[in-house]
């Protein structure tokens, strides 16, 4: 037997998930898709009290267009992302994020709120969510609340989630008209970790960058939002001054982080990269449209 | 022996009730519990893809799914694949005469992730095909014979279902 001893309750409701949380708090870990989960259990890298499965929670599945918002149930499997028209036409900077996400069988069971919760730095979708400025909906016994992306996201798998709350839904502005996304991901294959990434989403008109929201994932401790470089961008023409200093602000805006992929030097050039790609391809669509 | 469950199962076809304890993934459970050594475990972290089955119709990693969580759940694993005792699935017969494995550590992970696909994709590009195969590693073939097979198999599955 791999993983160490816990409890395994399948929960019928979501009060039953409040009553476990409140009672376990920390020792307690929601079980959705289980994809970064039960590598952690196989491995005994982590040892819970009690795994809470909430796979069978209807309230918290599907994906719905509301009033300028796509709400995206916390268990909405990230096959089901992938395949939503609803997505493919409100969050196209979602659907384009998807294929970078692990392999089909993985994205089978793998959920988009489990991805968001966990705040793994690598991770694409928590990235695409602070790029879009969208809001996780977190419940537990003393309600609900909700919190803006910006202020989610605040370390190495650390987020605002309090231990005695679950995340039931993720709410994402949908794409205003005349905005333009673009997702790049560097890894060693296709699907695997990112060594380096940027969710850019952008408004341009004519030759100018209206306005722009870079987010960078993988380099850092948490996505990024890079102030710096964005003011550089603001209002801008895209041309070789812009990119310099666009490239040149990213300096202050990021900390890369040495892991196994790269060192952080190496890290900070591959993101600048990925922004002059990213923008070309910005203005490109832009012009496109 | 830690905390256990009583779950009910089909696999390939067949109807199973079983205690399990609730620790135990649905890999080691399909080998052990079951006897159906024919799902492979390699990496059991969801990197190797060896270990996929097809659950309800959809491929997911049997070391990264408790057995527990299969309850009243229906799965195909590579001993469901074939008919019958003599013969192969088109699939299988593919990967035979398109040198698909040699030894044969990654392919009931292969069979499992292609039969999925073929169903979604009957006509797929290499392309596509090397996608498909993307979450699956093997360290013999250099994936050039397993490509062929999945091709080779579009064709023979369209052929069958003209006839």
């Amino acid at each position: 037997m791999k993983a160490p001893r816990f409890s395994y309750v399948r929960a019928e409701s979501l009060e039953q998930v409040f009553e476990l949380l409140k009672q376990y708090g920390e020792d307690a870990r929601i079980l959705a898709g289980g994809q970064s989960l039960i590598p952690t259990l196989n491995m005994r890298l982590s040892q819970p009290a009690i795994l809470i499965d909430i796979n069978r929670l209807d309230m918290l599945k599907g994906i719905s267009a509301g009033d300028g918002a796509v709400r995206i149930g916390a268990l909405a499997r990230h096959a089901e992302v992938a395949e939503s028209p609803v997505i493919a036409a409100r969050l196209p900077l979602i659907a384009a994020a998807m294929p970078h996400v692990a392999h089909v069988a993985v994205r089978n069971r793998g959920t988009f709120g489990g991805s968001v919760a966990l705040a793994d730095p690598a991770a694409e979708m928590p990235a695409c969510v602070l790029a879009l400025g969208g809001t996780l909906v977190v419940a537990g016994a003393r309600g609900r609340r909700e919190i803006a992306a910006e202020d989610f996201f605040r370390g190495l798998y650390e987020t605002a989630r309090e231990p005695d709350e679950i995340l039931v839904e993720v709410r994402v502005p949908t794409e205003a008209p005349g905005t333009v996304s673009v997702f790049l991901e560097l890894a060693q294959r296709h699907g695997d970790f990112a060594i380096a990434g940027l969710a850019c989403h952008a408004r341009i008109e004519g030759d100018t960058v209206a306005d722009a929201r870079l987010v960078y994932f993988a380099s850092e401790d948490r996505p990024r939002l890079a102030k710096g470089a964005m003011a550089a961008l603001a209002g801008k023409a895209w041309n070789d001054g812009t990119r310099a200093a666009v490239i040149g602000a990213l300096t202050d805006d990021l900390d890369p982080m040495t892991n196994l992929d790269g060192g952080a030097a190496m890290k900070l050039h591959l993101q600048r990269v990925l922004t002059g790609r990213a923008l070309d391809a910005a203005v490109a669509q832009a012009r496109a449209a | 022996m830690g905390e256990t469950r009583k779950i009910a199962l089909t696999v390939n076809g067949k109807r199973y009730a079983e205690e399990v304890e609730v620790r135990m993934h649905l890999g080691d459970f399909l080998r052990q519990q079951l006897g159906l050594t024919g799902t492979h475990l390699g990496c059991e972290h969801g990197v190797c893809g060896a270990c996929t089955v097809l659950v309800d119709g959809v491929s997911a990693r049997s070391c990264l799914m408790l057995a527990v969580q299969a309850d009243g759940r229906e799965l195909l694993t590579v001993e469901g694949i074939a008919p019958n005792e003599e013969e192969l699935h088109p699939l299988q017969e593919a990967f035979r005469d398109n040198h698909g494995l040699q030894c044969g550590f990654c392919t009931p992970g292969m069979l499992t992730t292609l039969i999925e696909f073929l169903g979604d994709n009957p006509d797929p590009t290499e392309r596509e095909v090397r996608e498909a195969i993307s979450g699956n590693l093997c360290r013999c073939t250099g994936y050039q014979g397993i490509v062929a097979a999945a091709l080779d198999a579009a064709q023979r599955l369209k052929a069958l279902k003209q006839a």
